[in-house]
């Protein structure tokens, strides 16, 4: 039932317009009523087009989501591991957080080129800030007697990353992972407008360019079923190693 | 042996915790600690644990100074401390990591045999009552085979009945390796039941006020005059290392109205 409350509104909007469109209470140019949507995406799934620029932009997001992550958790852990590490690199990383990521973007040209090396550098920026600020910010606040149980027992150093702080952080460890997951779908755009002859976002300015709303529309489209899809791949992915978890959020399981 | 040697703690904030405390304790004896708050008797577990460093002295076990959690030492805390994203199974094989694995999942199973919590090797922790989460602790520490176990206050959280279940099952645990036990607590009751020594400790600083020996046969009968006898003893020494006056009546010491009121 909930699902189906939360579809009448965008589903009833847009058979409004239709109606609209097929009445000529409006010609529909520049707000493609839903079927010419459809039919643009259609053309292009059947001439390959969608399927390119989706697999280019997907590559990016994919690469610079790697790396950002890879990275974030990397310094994540040691700096929120030794306060020594901490004191020295965490004052920069966060100086340069607030940076606007996109301001990035004419530097990294002058230094990556204008293809694909620089706008995956931009998306990995993009997803290193959440990912280490949620690692390092959950590791810090890890109940020390936990950590004390890791010490009992003689850990130290990695060990003790690897068997205590990681697992106990993983819960805040998903979010950040889905919050930089986000930030990425958000800069392969930025990266795409500056300058690109594939992918979702060239489609975009494609269709500004040519004048072709349903095409923009049919990409903006793309990206909230590819978002969507992706950020739910990292739930499930996750959700396996999170059922320990007794929250709110979890239904009640005990006997 | 463990050896205690004039150890003193003073803690950065100025906390003058434990001043000079010598105890030496034999393998497999059963020691007690009980005193009142701010003796430092939770502080001399994280000393012997090696989790803290004396600021003086040194926690010696058979001839090596313990300098940081050594693995011939296990402890148990208030709170059975478990990680909440294992198994209870894995939970008690923490300690095993880097032993093959059959030998790890055999002394696993055996020892939650043993604690009776065969039947929830695969649950979470949370699904755990307290009594069962607190033997699963126990049973983490014991799986190691430590030749020290130190409990800081292990039952105290739990309700009168699971509470004096659990000693038992504890000394009956005990009689297994026969490990060397130091226990603190303040239930004068759990100290009786499970103590071949009972040390009475001092507060600001801690030391020590007084010792007895409780040499009853096990198992002790709560209920006995002679449990009841060794009970007051206890209760009077506490009473004294809280300087609270004890009147005597007849030549009798009259320990009981202090005795209610000594936490």
């Amino acid at each position: 039932m909930r699902p189906a409350l939360g579809l009448l509104v965008p589903v009833g909007l847009a058979v409004l317009w239709e109606i609209a469109v097929r009445l000529g209470l409006s010609d529909g140019r520049l707000v493609p009523p839903p079927s010419t949507v459809y039919e643009t995406l259609a053309d292009l799934a059947r001439t390959g087009e969608l399927q390119h620029h989706v697999a280019a932009t997907l590559l990016r997001v994919a690469a610079g989501f790697a790396l950002g992550t890879v990275a974030g958790t990397v310094l994540g852990a040691v700096a929120g591991y030794s306060g020594i590490v901490r004191g020295l690199i965490d004052p920069s990383l966060q100086g340069l957080r607030a940076v606007p990521s996109i301001a990035w973007i004419p530097l990294f040209i002058l230094w990556l080129g204008i293809f694909e090396t620089s706008k995956i550098a931009l998306i990995a920026v993009g997803v290193f800030f959440p990912v280490y600020l949620g690692v390092m910010g959950a590791i810090v606040t890890v109940d020390r007697k936990i950590v004390e149980v890791g010490r009992v027992f003689r850990l130290s150093g990695a060990a003790l990353v690897r068997r205590i702080l990681l697992p106990a952080v993983l819960p805040s460890y998903v979010v950040s992972l889905r919050a930089g997951l986000g930030l990425g779908w958000m800069f392969v755009i930025a990266a795409e407008f500056m300058g690109a002859s594939e992918g979702l976002g060239y489609l975009l300015i494609d269709g500004q360019q040519l004048g072709k709303p349903a095409e923009i529309v049919a990409a903006i489209l793309a990206f909230a079923v590819l978002g969507k899809l992706t950020d739910w791949l990292v739930v499930a992915a996750s959700a396996p190693m999170l059922r320990w978890q007794d929250v709110y959020g979890t239904s009640p399981q005990k006997s | 042996m463990l050896e205690i040697n004039r150890v003193s703690k003073t803690y950065p904030n100025g906390a003058h915790a434990l001043e000079a405390l010598t105890l030496a304790v034999a393998l497999g004896e059963i020691v007690v600690v009980v005193g009142g708050s701010g003796c430092g008797k939770s502080t001399l577990l994280r000393l012997v644990s090696g989790l803290d460093a004396p600021s003086e002295g040194a926690v010696v076990l058979d001839g090596n100074t313990v300098t940081a959690p050594h693995e011939k030492i296990g402890i148990v805390f208030q709170e059975p401390r478990l990680l909440p994203w294992l198994s209870v199974a894995n939970n008690v094989g923490f300690g095993l990591e880097g032993r093959p694995r059959s030998e790890r999942n055999r002394r696993v199973a055996a020892q939650l045999d043993r604690v009776g919590l065969t039947d929830k090797a695969t649950v979470w922790p949370r699904e755990l009552s307290g009594g069962q989460a607190q033997r699963v602790a126990l049973a983490r520490a014991l799986v190691t085979r430590p030749e020290v176990l130190l409990l800081d206050e292990p039952f105290s959280a739990l309700d009168a009945f699971t509470r004096t279940d659990l000693q038992d099952h504890l000394l009956d645990l005990w009689a297994d390796q026969k490990p060397t036990l130091l226990v603190v607590t303040h239930d004068v009751d759990e100290a009786i039941v499970l103590a071949d020594r009972v040390i009475v400790m001092r507060p600001r600083p801690g030391r020590v006020q007084q010792e007895i020996v409780t040499d009853l046969p096990r198992p002790r009968d709560r209920q006995s005059a002679a449990f009841d006898f060794a009970k007051r003893r206890v209760l009077s020494a506490l009473d004294l290392s809280l300087d609270r006056r004890i009147s005597v009546d007849d030549g009798q010491t009259l320990a009981d109205e202090g005795a209610a009121r000594w936490w």
